[in-house]
């Protein structure tokens, strides 16, 4: 979500790149990226045989870089990249080079408010986690993915904290796994972890774990769950709770669980992504309630209208009155809004937002080759070669639209009202 | 009776996973898995089978070990599943070794005595049932083993780190480009029409694979990505080794980074076991019908962009060659005719196997069985002499394997028998073989 104070709301429409040009220019030209409040439009583009830049509106950053990839805009609009230079890997942030090198640096993610950026990193073969610069000072032998506090303040990572011997399935089963909590390992070792989550304080950590070979349940801070279960999903904290919430397989069919004990009544063939209302007080997940047939399931009840090949997972209005989800049926894709699909159908829908009263529901997507946006079941007529995702600003009265029509890249302030046709 | 010197090979995950069982777990477990996780399909099937042994002629073990009684596919559920049933559940240490080692190592799974029974019964799924028992006792090979544990742990079957696999695409962009100007891997490219997906022995050990498909999709024009992060392996050992939590768990894996990456379609490469986990036993599991999003192995693939004319053959292979069959795509998807096709539009000198298309038989490493590792490999090879004879039947000098465990399997048989052959994927064919330069 772009910081949306940092979004210039005056209606009209600024075309800030000639992509054509810079098509023109490079050899290469690579996928391009807009910032969240539409300034800018970055790529990656080759400037010698070895040597690739960072192309930001037309204008390429001085260093030369011999790789650069996964561009990324931080809720604050400043730009990252991930370069190798002189054979060493490090982040770029609007062209500032960390001063630290890695031998390899991936996996971005920024703090809410994107002034914490953070990358996993390998240095001498082993493995940690990098904030603005600093990698941690512990490495571990392997680390597959982390979690970034709402300030970025800590960072919660999966690691390996003992070494495992060639086909050691023994080893294995002792538990060679943990979570490092801001470098500090916790002291239980587990067979697995996974998808480890923070709380709203950035202060606790919740994370999926695999107790023996065939029991799995949820850690907090290192202290799992007595209630154990043959699979679980990503655990998620519930806001303004102190709960923990967690899809749970119980006799062959999952519900969800809260604290190790069963929190809805229902059981159904599938269940996982669940979602929250801001105020904590109500939950959405995608559901399979009978074989083969998907939809969401608000407070334990499943959605009548059911879908054939996936939903993705619900998102709450900021209200919480309203569950939206992407649904796909036929190899058809199209959004579903408290339960009833929208007539349209798509070749491809992004994640839809909500407006702030919870009235509105838009997404890009994608007919025939065309990006479109879409508002509460009608298709605004403009169509673009490309377009990213629609922003909505504070008031609900605009819209923030970043595309590219005939090769140029524009960014418009639209009333909503003009979507809405 | 079963050859004894395979029944006193030493396999430390099941032999110290004995030493662990008590009488009770056992009889828990196997109870726990018949009342609770087998389908009312099992019942049938048990009640079914009128023991006539059309099935043995189906199996290579059976055909390739002297048409010994004990290698039929009955055989092998009356010395396994229905012991289980008779006996309650109440069997011993040394009956689950015997079991673990008919299970894991004399079966792959590969379904072609379903088609010879009367009924159809579908032996490999009794079969499978075993191994999730054993699975569950903590009775499986150990390097079958150590492969779940690392799908357990990466998401992807060889330990590949997640920055090695990052490394390896951009390596193989290079020499992509070095081949063919302006290609290119697209990481983590939103809304492209393909998702490629790969198994992790390409990364691992034959990462010229993957700098292959890069040309062959340059030269298509395809708008495709790879992704950089998990999700990118598409195999799934945890299917044959009876793990169906850590199955699932890599699958769905695989199915959400597609969807997150918003791909019209995935594309997989030439891999049949891992055909089967993501269109089948994957997503039935998680409870999907059928995949969420249209998957197609790389056969299919190939077949679309020559017959469409995005790809136009300029040299064609002259060696004689023959093709195997892979059991999950022809057996199980019907991709034998697409299949000739592509290798005809290929070669010039196309000699077919007999038996083919659903009646080949299968390579003997697949479901799992090549996973067992080096204890069990004489054991493999004695199991599948009939292979060898039909290989060296066709006289051709290639074998055209679009799968990796056939890939494997085939090279072994070769190495073993002498058959002074040798073997490549449509892959590496393709892309000696088509028009670069319009």
């Amino acid at each position: 979500m772009p910081n949306q104070a940092t979004v210039d709301w005056t209606a009209g429409k600024k075309t800030v790149a000639d992509l054509g040009e810079i098509r023109k220019e490079y050899s290469e030209v690579r996928e391009f990226v807009a910032s969240p409040d539409g300034e800018r439009i970055a790529v990656v583009v080759r400037k010698d045989d070895d040597v690739v830049g960072v192309c930001v509106n037309g204008q390429v950053w001085e260093q030369d870089l011999e790789k650069a990839w996964h561009l990324a805009f931080g809720p604050d609009n400043r730009l990252t990249a991930l370069v190798r230079v002189d054979d060493e890997w490090t982040v770029a942030v609007d062209g500032e080079l960390w001063e630290e090198r890695y031998e390899f640096v991936w996996n971005t993610k920024f703090s809410a408010d994107g002034s914490r950026i953070a990358a996993q990193m390998k240095q001498d073969m082993r493995y940690g986690v990098s904030v603005n610069g600093q990698a941690w000072e512990t490495l571990y032998a392997s680390c597959r993915d982390y979690a970034l506090s709402g300030d970025g303040e800590s960072v919660a990572a999966l690691v390996q904290v003992e070494d495992l011997p060639e086909a050691d399935i023994f080893k294995f089963l002792e538990g060679t796994w943990s979570v490092a909590v801001n470098e500090q390992p916790w002291e239980r070792k587990y067979l697995n972890v996974y998808a480890p989550c923070f709380d709203e304080t950035g202060k606790r950590v919740a994370v999926e774990v695999r107790t023996d070979a065939t029991q799995y349940t949820v850690a907090e801070d290192d202290e799992p769950w007595e209630t154990k279960y043959t699979c679980v999903w990503e655990p998620s904290f519930r806001p303004g709770h102190r709960g923990i919430v967690v899809p749970v397989r119980v006799s062959g069919a999952w519900t969800l669980a809260e604290g190790g004990k069963p929190l809805w009544k229902n059981r159904f063939m599938q269940l996982w992504r669940q979602r929250f209302s801001p105020d904590g007080k109500r939950i959405a997940a995608v559901v399979a309630p009978s074989y083969g047939r998907w939809t969401i399931a608000v407070d334990d009840v499943a959605w009548d209208q059911t879908f054939g090949d996936m939903v993705l997972a619900p998102l709450f209005s900021p209200d919480g009155k309203h569950v939206a989800a992407t649904v796909k049926q036929e190899n058809r894709w199209g959004v579903a809004v408290d339960g009833r699909a929208w007539s349209e159908t798509f070749d491809m829908v992004w994640e839809p937002v909500f407006s702030p009263e919870g009235d509105v529901v838009l997404a890009k997507v994608e007919r025939d080759g065309r990006y479109r946006l879409v508002a509460n079941d009608r298709l605004w007529k403009p169509t673009f070669e490309l377009l990213w995702d629609p922003v909505v600003s504070p008031d609900g009265k605009h819209v923030l639209v970043r595309g590219v029509v005939d090769e140029k890249y524009f960014r418009q302030v639209v009333s909503l009202g003009e979507i809405m046709g | 009776m079963s050859d004894p010197t395979d029944m006193m090979i030493a396999d430390a995950g099941i032999d110290e996973g004995i030493k662990k069982l008590t009488p009770e777990r056992i009889e828990q477990t196997i109870r726990h898995v018949l009342d609770n996780e087998s389908a009312a399909r099992m019942k049938v099937y048990l009640e079914t089978c009128v023991h006539c042994g059309l099935c043995a002629e189906a199996c290579h073990t059976y055909n390739s070990r002297d048409r010994d009684p004990d290698y039929a596919p009955v055989a092998k559920v009356k010395n396994t599943l229905w012991e289980m049933v008779k006996r309650k559940g109440k069997v011993d240490g040394p009956f689950l070794k015997n079991a673990a080692r008919i299970a894991f190592t004399e079966c792959g799974a590969c379904r072609r005595c379903s088609m010879y029974c009367p009924f159809g019964i579908d032996i490999a799924y009794q079969i499978m049932t075993v191994r999730r028992i054993c699975s569950l006792l903590g009775l499986v090979p150990q390097y079958l083993q150590d492969t779940t544990n690392s799908h357990a742990v990466t998401s992807n079957q060889m330990w590949v780190q997640p920055d090695d696999w990052i490394d390896t695409l951009m390596w193989q962009e290079e020499e992509a480009m070095s081949e063919l100007s302006g290609a290119r891997i697209p990481l983590d490219k939103e809304g492209a029409d393909v998702f490629y997906s790969v198994i992790a022995p390409e990364p691992k050990i034959l990462a010229q694979l993957i700098g292959n498909m890069a040309v062959i999709m340059k030269a298509a024009n395809i708008d495709w990505t790879m992704p950089s992060a998990d999700g990118w392996d598409n195999s799934n050992m945890a299917m044959y080794s009876g793990d169906f939590e850590v199955m699932g768990r890599v699958e769905r894996a695989h199915w959400e980074r597609a969807a997150q990456l918003r791909v019209k379609r995935i594309v997989m490469g030439e891999c049949g076991h891992a055909y089967r986990g993501a269109v089948y036993d994957g997503p039935k599991w998680l409870a999907w019908k059928q995949p969420p999003i249209p998957m197609v192995h790389a056969v299919e693939f190939y077949y679309e962009l020559i017959k469409s004319g995005k790809l136009v053959i300029k040299r064609k292979i002259e060696e004689p060659v023959t093709v195997q069959d892979p059991c999950n795509i022809v057996r199980g998807r019907g991709l034998h005719d697409k299949l000739r096709y592509v290798i005809k539009a290929l070669c010039e000198d196309f000699r077919d196997m007999e038996p083919r298309h659903e009646h080949n038989y299968c390579c003997a490493a697949g479901g799992g069985v090549i996973n067992c590792g080096p204890p069990w490999k004489l054991s493999r090879m004695k199991s599948i002499r009939c292979k060898a004879d039909q290989l060296a039947a066709t006289k051709a000098s290639l074998i055209i394997t679009p799968c990796h465990n056939c890939h494997s399997g085939i090279e072994d048989i070769i190495g073993h028998y002498k058959l002074g052959m040798h073997v490549k994927f449509i892959n590496e064919l393709l892309v000696k073989a088509i028009d670069l330069e319009s």
